[in-house]
């Protein structure tokens, strides 16, 4: 009997491998998917610290909303979000703007030097920023930007990431707008805000997702950038908050926690799944 | 008869595309170009702190750190986490996009939820593995315990505290990958699997002769961004393990990590960063390279 991969979308052959292939990835994936049905269900839990039954999967009890509670008042959730949404916002605004003019040049005009300094925008997509921590910070510390979320912004405004993204998007766009436009007496500019920037939203709007997922679960970063409290993020807030649940073994206020941080993309994801995976798979290039 | 005014200079227009690269190149100078300078002159120096005149002491730092035990060791391991997320996590990625290759309900269900953790913070799966490899109340020990295995203190045993980080590695990233994958298999010709076919061969032959060859792009590129990751990704580290038991998931950027943050030892940190630098471009060379010949495949 041949296993045929393309059988097991047929629907009404039930016992075909292709069946079996459906059965034994319904499985796979339910392991997979373990350490968040574990979360969810500690979260609820009204024994949250409790011994041998914490790491059940069998909700054998009534559901309580006490760890929620103990969540929300053990951490500055509502200062976290806050700052975390600043961060996102700050760093993504500026990168629309700075890569739709970098990949407008590149894509639309021709100067000298183009190629170099391509090539040189290029160089930074092989650097993962994490790497260069020690030096970025004391660049930070001489422009007075050390513990201040612009600060922690400020690695991420020229994106070569986006800028390629971009340049690729407004290529794809067929001049013919463009000249229709500027015969009518448009400027460069209002071309690229009324003619290119409408019709690349799928560019952007696949950057905007990688972006804010990046900065929204970035850790390292934001921990060695702030130091003042009243600035964390929630990356940071959350683990220590979590050390110190940790240390009283309260499971079910860490599954609480990490849940709240969760929550925003949980919800995006599910509303704009297309979106996503499509704006992931563009990110490949990064 | 005057033209509109609106006419800009010529001056202007040649300087325009240089203003508008401008914002961008800015801020990629000041936190990419010039870092990468300045953390290569800090390594050549014998300066404490950031601040510090320093001279100049040549590979000096460079011979610190290759007698360092922890800097070895980091480095050896690293180059084992490595292998041991890029191999398993590009394989699962890769079998997940086969079982799920043909679109159907059920199967968009299960790539999502394959994918979510791709969206989690490293952080909060760090937090919640906490739990999951917790020596006989945790997750994975609860459930081994009913298969008859007995306790395992999965962090704190030297042995078995980096396999467990490569766990967690895998579990995230495999989905992402996984979506790589997806797409190159839509670009495999249906026709050629089907000539296969006829001409007899069975789904593993054909997996072998016709479906692998044909992504092979795929798998080089997936490959490199999963060493990349492998060098660039220490939140769980310093969530989970502190780089300990012994050292023994200290990783290069934890290493550079502790050397500024907690050692104060510029010149370690900056030498360990030009290496990781130097290590981490060669990979990513090799997927520019990668990405150029995926380009020549398609057109």
């Amino acid at each position: 009997m041949k296993p045929d991969l393309k059988q097991w979308a047929v629907p009404g052959q039930w016992l075909a491998p292709g069946a079996l292939l459906a059965a034994a990835m319904c499985a796979v994936v339910f392991l997979w998917s373990t350490p968040f049905l574990w979360m969810l269900i500690a979260s609820f839990r009204p024994d949250p610290g409790g011994g041998l039954g914490m790491a059940s999967l069998f909700p054998d009890f009534v559901p309580t909303l006490q760890s929620y509670r103990y969540a929300i008042e053990d951490g500055y959730w509502p200062l976290w979000f806050l700052n975390s949404t600043i961060l996102v916002i700050g760093t993504l605004v500026v990168q629309l703007v700075t890569i739709s003019l970098a990949g407008y040049a590149f894509a639309r005009i021709n100067f000298p030097g183009k190629e170099a300094i391509f090539y040189i925008f290029l160089l930074q997509l092989m650097l993962a920023p994490p790497v260069l921590i020690v030096p970025n910070l004391t660049t930070l510390v001489h422009l007075g930007l050390y513990d201040s979320l612009i600060g922690v912004m400020a690695p991420y405004w020229g994106s070569a990431f986006g800028t390629f993204l971009m340049r690729q998007t407004f290529r794809t766009i067929p001049k013919d707008f463009e000249e229709a436009a500027i015969i009518d007496g448009a400027s460069w500019w209002q071309v690229l805000r009324y003619v290119l920037i409408p019709l690349s939203l799928p560019g952007l709007t696949a950057f905007s997702i990688v972006s804010v997922v990046y900065h929204w679960n970035e850790f390292l970063w934001p921990l060695m950038v702030i130091n003042d409290p009243d600035k964390m993020v929630l990356t940071v807030g959350l683990v220590s908050f979590a050390q110190g649940a940790e240390g009283a073994s309260d499971w079910g206020l860490i599954a609480a926690g990490t849940l709240f941080i969760m929550a925003p993309l949980f919800i995006a994801f599910t509303a704009f799944q297309r979106q996503f995976v499509n704006s992931f798979m563009s990110s490949g290039v990064k | 008869m005057n033209k509109p005014t609106r006419e800009t200079p010529r001056s202007f227009r040649s300087a325009r595309p240089y203003l508008l690269l401008l914002p961008a190149f800015l801020c990629l100078a000041a936190f990419t170009y010039w870092p990468m300078l300045q953390v290569l002159l800090a390594s050549l120096s014998d300066k404490k702190r950031v601040g510090d005149s320093g001279t100049f002491v040549g590979a000096e730092n460079y011979f610190r750190i290759f007698q360092d035990a922890h800097f070895l060791g980091a480095l050896a391991n690293n180059a084992l986490y490595a292998a041991g997320t890029v191999i398993p996590s590009v394989l699962f990625g890769f079998l997940f996009a086969l079982a799920l290759r043909e679109t159907t309900n059920l199967s968009s269900i299960l790539r999502s939820v394959l994918f979510f953790p791709t969206l989690v913070p490293l952080v909060g799966a760090a937090a919640v593995f906490i739990f999951v490899f917790m020596p006989d109340i945790g997750l994975l020990d609860y459930y081994l315990a009913k298969l008859g295995v007995s306790a395992t203190n999965w962090l704190g045993n030297p042995d078995l505290a980096l396999v467990s980080l490569m766990a967690l590695t895998t579990w995230k990233n495999a989905g992402y990958y996984m979506l790589f994958f997806l797409a190159g298999l839509q670009g495999v010709p249906q026709d050629a699997e089907e000539a296969a076919k006829i001409e007899g061969a069975n789904w593993l032959q054909r997996l072998y002769f016709v479906i692998i060859p044909m992504l092979g792009p795929t798998f080089a590129f997936v490959m490199v961004i999963a060493l990349i990751s492998a060098v660039s990704q220490i939140d769980h580290v310093i969530v989970m393990t502190d780089g300990g038991p012994n050292n023994s998931t200290s990783l290069l950027l934890y290493y550079i990590y502790q050397q500024a943050h907690e050692f104060y030892d510029l010149g370690k940190a900056t030498a360990a960063t030009v290496v990781t630098l130097i290590a981490l471009l060669t990979l990513s060379f090799l997927s520019m390279r990668t990405v150029e010949r995926k380009v020549h495949y398609e057109t």
